[in-house]
């Protein structure tokens, strides 16, 4: 009886015990429920659907794996492109599982294979430290498309079913960097700055990064020849706070504008900051309109549209077609661009950027036009310089790391040829006047 | 238990229970997951509107929903149990290893070294052994190290093994960047990918087979171990009391060495399970915190080897859980965070009610 009745008040005490923290962490998970609030709906409408979809012909289950959510720009970018494509092409958005936080490591091969077990029948992952674990998984299942996006191992890889994509995104780094230079030629044409000083926040010295500030720099340079540069590497993809202390770091250096290749508002929120506080700063973001968080210090962000890729990707797979190893879209099909111009842009940057995108448009333009810039003899051989410093000739591919060139020259007709090789960025090429810190 | 009569008796006590019969203490064990899942439930429609009990059928899909979902199960749940039966024998000593992170990172940095090294020339089963026999050393000396210093200087033995964690850590932060592959990608990749030499080979046709068996070896050994053997009991009474343990003409220190020799080896050992068995790379999140989720595992299973099974797989369940509400009701990780923050919460308050009981004013005369 006495044992009974303890074990009744037992219950009754965890029961109230957990009420008071029950009721506690509702409010501390505010952030968490906003996005679960809305969802439902949407949801449950959708929950409705496979049923029926199932029997339609247009049976097909696409997986996407993010290496964060949607708090990340560039994750948002791909979950946003990838809802767009999948609408475009009449598709209910039920076919498409998204995976959340999925880390570069073995989670996403057990990700991949555990989509492939779902019935996805092609399964895109968004981040460059997936694609080892995406090629293990496309081993396993030849059945299922797996698509690294940004990845570079697909071509090497020998495997009919696994494939990469990626955006010409030098192209709209490089507008952006026109965005800057006219900004910069403002500053100093009234004299408030005297030194051409860029900072440049990066996620990992690796090509995607190199090959995205080289085009930005070369972007300024085209407005202020005399313009020089430093980077400052994070080793993260998204970290707001390491992305906003280097580009407080960079900003104390003497930097007046900060670009950046990492994925969160960290830096543009700093630049903001110090701009609020009298230091002369702009940013220049990526993926996102920076905008809402650095309102007067933004200037733009260079943005990719993935869901042009998406859509091509699944149009050829819809239709029973080969999707190509490698695939990489420009500004010709819409796959990239800059976001609206900030209220702090220079006077006629607007008709810089219109000149920037026809003469890329119609050829007259080259991103890594040779004359352009010069760089040091190389150390390792993997490019030959002339005696002005300019490069010759240049390696395509040397994804191995041993210093031979695997796949063709990528200096052609005076310019370093960009995203043609393969889909994911390959200039790796430190040239003159751009320093890395770090 | 004799009951102390004041003038004015508090509305409500709590009393140290003599002893409770195993079914009843289970009981309340049961009785604690069913509420725990009752009200998270009604934070989960409260939330987000959503049928708890769909979102508890999508947790069920999420680890056990297809074959290989359950075999991630398993072979996650192993991987916790192998590090928690590691951690027992040390926690039963009351010597506080929270290091079981650096020596599982240790254990796995030499395991995908050896991979890398020797995977070309040594035969799988041959590198299998030296790769095992290599990771059980690290670990072992990632043990001993603060063990000494306890058994002689008398250090603090928590804060040891947590710095020997971050010293795991930086040595795979540095091995990966010696190692990275693709260069650039701050990650090692999947080792021998083509030629998967020193890979756990299939065991009766499953991947993870060779996990199962080593870590219910451990466990059953473990048991036996801490239950049946001379050391075994060496380690119960040095936990107890360390001077009972000296009168009883038991060294101390060599116990202390020994133990965590031995708890060391097996976290290390852990490691070599998770990079050969499992993952075929190395990263700072091979351990990924399950150095510290065993701890859990250890103690709520009260050192029972055989406990912690049910344990590691209620914990691996609510985690693969969590990822698929994710994904399916596009419930971030934070929801999925209260949900396990609930029921381990009720868990932990069984406890509790398991050793203590609450004696309402007035009614202990009735109840006796």
């Amino acid at each position: 009886m006495k044992k009974l009745l303890a074990l009744i008040l037992a219950l009754v005490m965890s029961l109230s015990l957990v009420a008071c923290g029950g009721s506690s962490e509702p409010a501390a998970e505010k952030p968490a429920e906003e996005p679960a609030a809305e969802e439902p709906a949407a949801e449950e409408t959708a929950e409705e659907t496979p049923a029926e979809e199932t029997a339609a012909p247009t049976d097909v289950k696409i997986g996407l794996i993010c290496v964060h959510d949607e708090n990340s720009g560039y994750d948002a970018a791909h979950i946003d492109g990838l809802k767009t494509a999948v609408a475009e092409l009449g598709l209910d958005e039920s076919a498409l599982v998204i995976k959340y936080n999925i880390p570069e490591d073995e989670t996403c091969h057990d990700t991949a294979v555990d989509l492939a077990e779902e019935g996805c029948t092609i399964i895109f992952s968004d981040s460059y430290g997936h694609q080892s674990y995406m090629l293990q998984a496309a081993s396993e299942y030849p059945e299922v498309v797996f698509v690294a996006d940004t990845g570079d191992m697909a071509a090497g890889s020998g495997l009919a079913n696994y494939k990469n994509v990626f955006t010409n995104v030098y192209e709209s780094r490089y507008v952006s960097g026109v965005v800057a230079g006219m900004k910069l030629k403002e500053l100093m044409d009234a004299g408030t700055v005297t030194d051409p000083y860029i900072g440049y926040v990066g996620a990992f010295p690796y090509a995607e990064v190199v090959s995205g500030y080289t085009a930005f720099f070369l972007g300024i340079q085209s407005i202020v020849p005399e313009a020089h540069m430093d980077v400052q590497y994070t080793n993260s993809w998204y970290d707001p706070t390491a992305e906003g202390e280097a580009a407080n770091a960079l900003m104390a250096r003497g930097c007046v504008i900060i670009g950046q290749h990492a994925d969160s508002t960290g830096a543009p929120s700093a630049v903001q900051a110090a701009l609020d506080a009298g230091t002369v700063a702009y940013s220049v973001g990526y993926n996102i309109d920076m905008l809402s968080v650095a309102p007067t210090a933004a200037l733009t962000s260079a943005q990719n549209n993935w869901s042009v890729i998406y859509k091509a990707t699944l149009e050829k797979f819809l239709a029973g077609e080969e999707i190509p190893t490698d695939y990489a879209a420009g500004s010709a099909d819409g796959a990239v661009m800059i976001s609206a111009l900030g209220e702090s842009c220079a006077e006629g940057t607007q008709e810089a950027v219109d000149a920037a995108w026809a003469g890329i448009a119609d050829g007259s333009l080259k991103v890594f036009d040779t004359s352009k810039f010069t760089a040091p003899e190389a150390s390792d051989g993997s490019y030959v310089v002339d005696a002005d410093g300019h490069v010759t000739s240049a390696f395509g591919l040397d994804a191995d790391g041993d210093f031979v060139n695997d796949n063709g020259e990528a200096i052609v007709d005076g310019a370093f040829v960009e995203s043609v090789l393969r889909a994911a960025p390959y200039f790796s090429l430190r040239i003159d006047g751009i320093t890395e810190l770090n | 238990m004799s009951v102390t009569k004041h003038s004015k008796e508090p509305l409500l006590r709590i009393a140290k229970r003599d002893g409770i019969s195993r079914p009843k203490a289970y009981g309340i064990r049961i009785a604690a997951v069913l509420l725990s899942l009752v009200v998270s439930g009604i934070f989960i429609f409260a939330v987000t509107s959503l049928n708890p009990i769909q979102v508890y059928q999508a947790m069920f899909s999420g680890a056990f929903g297809s074959a290989r979902r359950s075999w991630v199960t398993i072979r996650d749940a192993m991987m916790l149990l192998c590090i928690g039966v590691g951690l027992a024998p040390a926690f039963k000593m009351r010597f506080w290893n929270v290091g079981a992170e650096g020596q599982v990172l240790i254990g796995g940095i030499l395991t995908a070294g050896l991979m890398r090294a020797l995977g070309a020339s040594v035969p799988t089963p041959v590198l299998l052994l030296i790769m095992a026999a290599a990771s059980l050393l690290a670990g072992g000396l990632w043990g001993i190290v603060p063990a000494v210093f306890k058994a002689y200087w008398n250090t603090n033995e928590t804060l040891f093994t947590l710095m020997m964690n971050y010293v795991a850590i930086q040595l795979t932060s540095y091995c990966v960047a010696l190692w990275e592959n693709p260069k650039g990608s701050n990650t090692v990749g999947v080792i021998n990918q083509s030629t998967q030499a020193g890979w756990f080979p299939e065991v009766f046709g499953q991947a993870y087979g060779l996990n199962v068996i080593l870590v219910l070896a451990l466990t059953i050994g473990m048991f036996l171990y801490l239950k049946y053997s001379k050391q075994g009991y060496e380690i119960t009474v040095v936990g107890d009391s360390e001077n009972t343990a000296r009168y009883a003409g038991i060294s101390v220190k060599k116990v202390t060495i020994r133990t965590m020799a031995i708890s060391g080896a097996i976290c290390g050992l852990a490691g070599f399970i998770a990079v050969a068995g499992a993952s075929h790379t190395i990263s700072t999140s091979t351990a990924g915190g399950r150095g510290f989720t065993a701890i859990i595992v250890a103690w709520l299973a009260q050192f029972n080897t055989f406990v912690m099974v049910l344990i590691s797989f209620l914990l691996v369940f609510l985690q693969k859980g969590a990822i698929q509400i994710a994904s399916q009701f596009n419930l971030n990780d934070y929801a999925s965070n209260v949900i396990t923050g609930i029921i381990l919460f009720f868990i932990l308050a069984s406890e509790f009610f398991i050793n203590y009981r609450v004696i309402v004013r007035g009614k202990e005369a009735e109840g006796k």
